[in-house]
């Protein structure tokens, strides 16, 4: 059923916190200022099934709601 | 029976206090996005939630059971409505405010995703007047006040919050800003 979510990351409001990158290292690196980075470069990266829990949690983790998981 | 709620709902009102200063000092340690105690920025949210919500669960004991003490007698009204209470009115008001603060931020916490994060964070600042207004409930209301474990206990909890106040406010406290310079410089 699942098709595939994606991350997004809302830059009006993250502000660097690092949280999203804590739990998704697999997909989000951390530029020198502490903002997260795609690592494969996409715009909004695809979240592998197995990822999706911690893609859940990084979403809840984040202190200002700035990263989004979109279809 | 009755020594039992009587023992529960003075019991969970303390482990609670307890819950709610390392709830404090756990936000206050990880605002600015640092990683501290090792777990990360993640780990230490999550810490601060569940410390968060286990007090939750204990004041809901510690005022369910004092309604139902035959010794308390807790009304509904005195659950809500402060300083009504036959018994000592001021400190038991203040922890009846104290409840009612607590179920505001606690609902609007839980509905992080509809309020938004400056709603969230705005709630969030009455917890600065929530826990002292608690402390003092704990202290002034409580029937352990004299007992050197309670004093020991509460004054430990005061310094808790003092420490983690004072290092959030002292210059020590490096913000993210400077985290970045470091971070960039390589140091």
């Amino acid at each position: 059923m699942s098709r595939g979510m994606r991350v997004h990351i809302d830059w009006t409001r993250c502000d660097g916190h690092g949280a999203c990158a804590e739990l998704l290292p697999e997909l989000l690196a951390t530029d020198e200022w502490g903002y997260p980075q795609s690592r494969s470069g996409e715009r909004d990266p695809l979240v592998p099934a197995e990822l999706e829990r911690y893609a859940h949690r990084a979403r809840n983790a984040c202190p200002l709601q700035a990263l989004r998981l979109v279809p | 029976m009755d020594e039992a709620l009587w023992a529960l709902g003075r019991g969970t009102g303390v482990v609670a206090l307890v819950c709610f200063t390392l709830t404090m000092v756990l936000g206050i340690m990880g605002c600015g996005g640092r990683n501290a105690l090792g777990v990360g920025r993640f780990g230490l949210n999550e810490l601060h939630r569940t410390a968060a919500l286990t007090g939750v669960g204990l004041i809901a004991v510690h005022v369910g059971s004092l309604m139902f003490d035959p010794y308390a007698q807790l009304s509904v009204v005195d659950a809500v409505v402060p300083f009504l209470g036959d018994y000592r009115p001021l400190w038991q008001g203040l922890g009846t405010l104290a409840v009612d603060l607590l179920l505001v931020v606690t609902v609007v916490s839980l509905l992080r995703d509809r309020v938004g994060p400056r709603v969230f964070r705005a709630v969030h600042l009455l917890t600065y007047l929530m826990w002292p207004v608690a402390l003092a409930h704990a202290v002034g209301n409580g029937t352990d006040n004299t007992s050197a474990w309670m004093i020991g206990l509460a004054a430990g909890c005061v310094l808790a919050v003092a420490l983690a106040v004072g290092w959030r406010l002292s210059p020590a406290f490096v913000g993210r800003g400077r985290v970045r310079v470091e971070r960039r410089l390589g140091t």
